[in-house]
């Protein structure tokens, strides 16, 4: 039954009272219990704070009122974001004991939509990953086969949704922590424009890369959810003060006569054969459905893996920089004077991926080096951009695979950085550019391990995006 | 990506970054990092770098640096520089948006206090 359980059949099984919230979040937990000691989704349960959320749904169910939008639908949330009362560690040591004492404005958004939070989800340390084997806690396996990565960083918030341990889930994206994870493991993700939703309350990694998005079953699920957590926040100076659309009601618009761009550059060497066929065929069913097919060109995508691991490692040099174990957080007792504290207390706090990024970040801005790395790559990132406005003078949205390869297994790649760093060439360049990008599920490898089929599109259009996501979900 | 152009010079010739820069940057980032951990280091940085290299390819001299694409989209794009940002000001308010936290809660996950401050060990070494 669980399998087929989206936002509104959960949410109308409620309110019909042919199940209760508290229920639904009791057969959810039985479900965390039985198969999460193999997945390793969750970092940690919120019982209290969802079973107090699940009471207040079931009273006004009761009473025959109508439910929020999200009324008693059980969701996770990646451990990036804080949760007031929730330990909340970033899949990070130094934070392993942390209490937050306030909310991320996502997680209040959708709560206060009728959401019920069953606990916080594993991810690579700070988001740092593309194979959640960086979590300082446990590795977590993909649900489709046990051997293999769910992809990076949200990692948990993927397998969640796949192995029904979540009707929904968030996750954050940075290189394509949403939408590489949801390739792997076989479920829809979605990158939002940057300053679309509030970061206020995520964990920061890069400022200017860090976007919150929806991990769910269904493209109509991924828009109902953007619905609830998009919009201005005051207490996020980067979030937009640009109209929200109805998400859910654009989805039904039809797509024929939409022009879908094919950039070459996605299609190259090191594309997985398996990869390519799917997504080719899905691209022939996207004409099929009305949409005109027009190969674009992207000429500096090689360029897109080395200008983000500089401007990313930057900003995460500087931002990571408050993990001082003064206000809170892991404090190394051995140490006798306040800067050995602060060393000691980094170095033992964080784990190697971590340093590795807080080295390459403070070397890029050093003295000396700045203009070299950090200058340079924001100027291709100045290119990079380009190119997206050239391609999308022409075409509506772009579409690609959202990953070389499908899952790769535990261990694959993690004594090779740059290997790793690679998995990501297809989603980063999205966040450079602070487009919205989705990723759905478009057939299997011979091994039967999901594909992704990545559609993008312009600034604060999502739901162009969303719809061509839909039309292709229904149609396959 | 894993083409070593120079592959047949001696690594200390192609090495970008050497020892003494892994302990400068260690300092500068406030790690300590083992032994171990400093070669390690030193081989990742080195790799990373060098594949960071190719965008040397490009010639980016009329290109102006981008550090950030929020004064390009979602924004009035009549007007220039932090004009364009003018709906993320408002006038201060003395509470701010929220309360501040109570002194307790603020202290609440610290590694170390007196109840009022956060302690430290001593600044000043002797």
């Amino acid at each position: 039954m669980q399998n087929a359980l989206t936002i509104d059949a959960a949410r109308s099984a409620i309110q019909q009272r042919t199940t209760t919230a508290k229920a639904l979040a009791e057969t959810f937990y039985a479900e965390i219990e039985k198969d999460d000691p193999q997945i390793g989704a969750y970092l940690t349960l919120s019982k209290d704070r969802a079973f107090a959320k699940a009471a207040e749904i079931d009273a006004l169910a009761e009473k025959g009122e109508p439910l929020p939008p999200l009324g008693g639908v059980p969701v996770g949330i990646k451990d990036v974001m804080v949760t007031r009362g929730v330990r909340t560690t970033a899949g990070s040591k130094i934070l392993g004991n942390y209490i937050p004492p306030y909310d991320c404005t996502a997680v209040a958004r959708l709560e206060a939509a009728g959401a019920v939070v069953l606990g916080k989800l594993n991810c690579d340390e700070f988001a740092m990953g593309s194979s959640t084997e960086n979590s300082a806690w446990h590795p977590v396996h993909n649900p489709r086969d046990l051997s293999r990565v769910p992809g990076g960083s949200s990692g948990g918030s993927a397998a969640a949704v796949a192995a029904d341990m979540a009707v929904a889930t968030l996750g954050s994206d940075t290189g394509g922590s949403i939408r590489q994870p949801a390739s792997f493991c076989g479920v829809v993700g979605l990158m939002p424009t940057y300053g679309r939703v509030s970061r206020y309350g995520l964990i920061a990694f890069a400022s200017s890369l860090d976007h919150i998005g929806p991990l769910t079953k269904t493209v109509r699920d991924a828009a109902i959810v953007l619905r609830t957590v998009a919009g201005r926040d005051p207490m996020d100076a980067t979030s937009a003060e640009v109209l929200v659309p109805d998400y859910v009601a654009e989805l039904e618009k039809p797509v024929r006569g939409l022009k879908l761009g094919v950039p070459k550059e996605y299609f190259g060497a090191g594309l997985d054969p398996d990869v390519k066929n799917s997504v080719e065929a899905a691209i022939q069913k996207l004409a099929e459905l009305g949409c005109e097919i027009v190969p674009v060109s992207l000429p500096h995508t090689k360029y897109a893996i080395p200008t983000y691991y500089i401007v990313a490692t930057a900003e995460a040099s500087s931002n990571l920089a408050r993990f001082d174990g003064v206000r809170y957080g892991y404090r190394a007792s051995d140490a006798r004077t306040l800067s050995e504290m602060y060393r000691r207390s980094r170095d033992h706090g964080f784990g190697a991926e971590v340093k590795r990024r807080i080295m390459l970040g403070t070397y890029a801005l050093s003295a000396g080096y700045y203009d070299a790395y950090y200058l340079k790559a924001q100027k291709v990132r100045t290119l990079l951009v380009r190119d997206f406005e050239e391609a999308f003078k022409k075409v509506d949205a772009i579409v690609t695979p959202t990953s070389p390869t499908a899952a790769f297994k535990l261990g694959e790649k993690v004594d090779d950085p740059l290997a790793m760093y690679l998995a990501d060439i297809f989603t980063v360049t999205a966040d450079l550019a602070g487009i919205p990008g989705i990723s759905v599920p478009c057939g299997e490898t011979k091994e039967n391990l999901p594909i992704g089929l990545q559609i993008l599109g312009k600034h604060f259009d999502e739901a162009t995006i969303l719809r061509v996501a839909h039309a292709y979900e229904q149609s396959a | 990506m894993s083409v070593r152009v120079f592959a047949a010079l001696p690594v200390y010739i192609r090495m970008k970054v050497t020892e003494k820069d892994v302990a400068y940057v260690a300092d500068l980032a406030n790690l300590e990092l083992t032994g171990d951990e400093r070669a390690r280091m030193l081989r990742d940085l080195n790799s990373i770098l060098e594949y960071v290299d190719r965008l040397n390819e490009l010639d980016t001299k009329d290109v102006p640096p981008m550090a950030q694409v929020s004064d390009r989209y979602g924004v009035d794009e009549s007007k220039t520089g932090s004009a364009r940002f003018a709906y993320a000001s408002r006038e201060d308010i003395l509470e701010g948006l929220r309360k501040s936290l109570p002194h307790e809660v603020a202290l609440q996950n610290a590694p170390d206090t007196d109840g009022t401050f956060f302690k430290v060990p001593k600044v000043i070494e002797r």
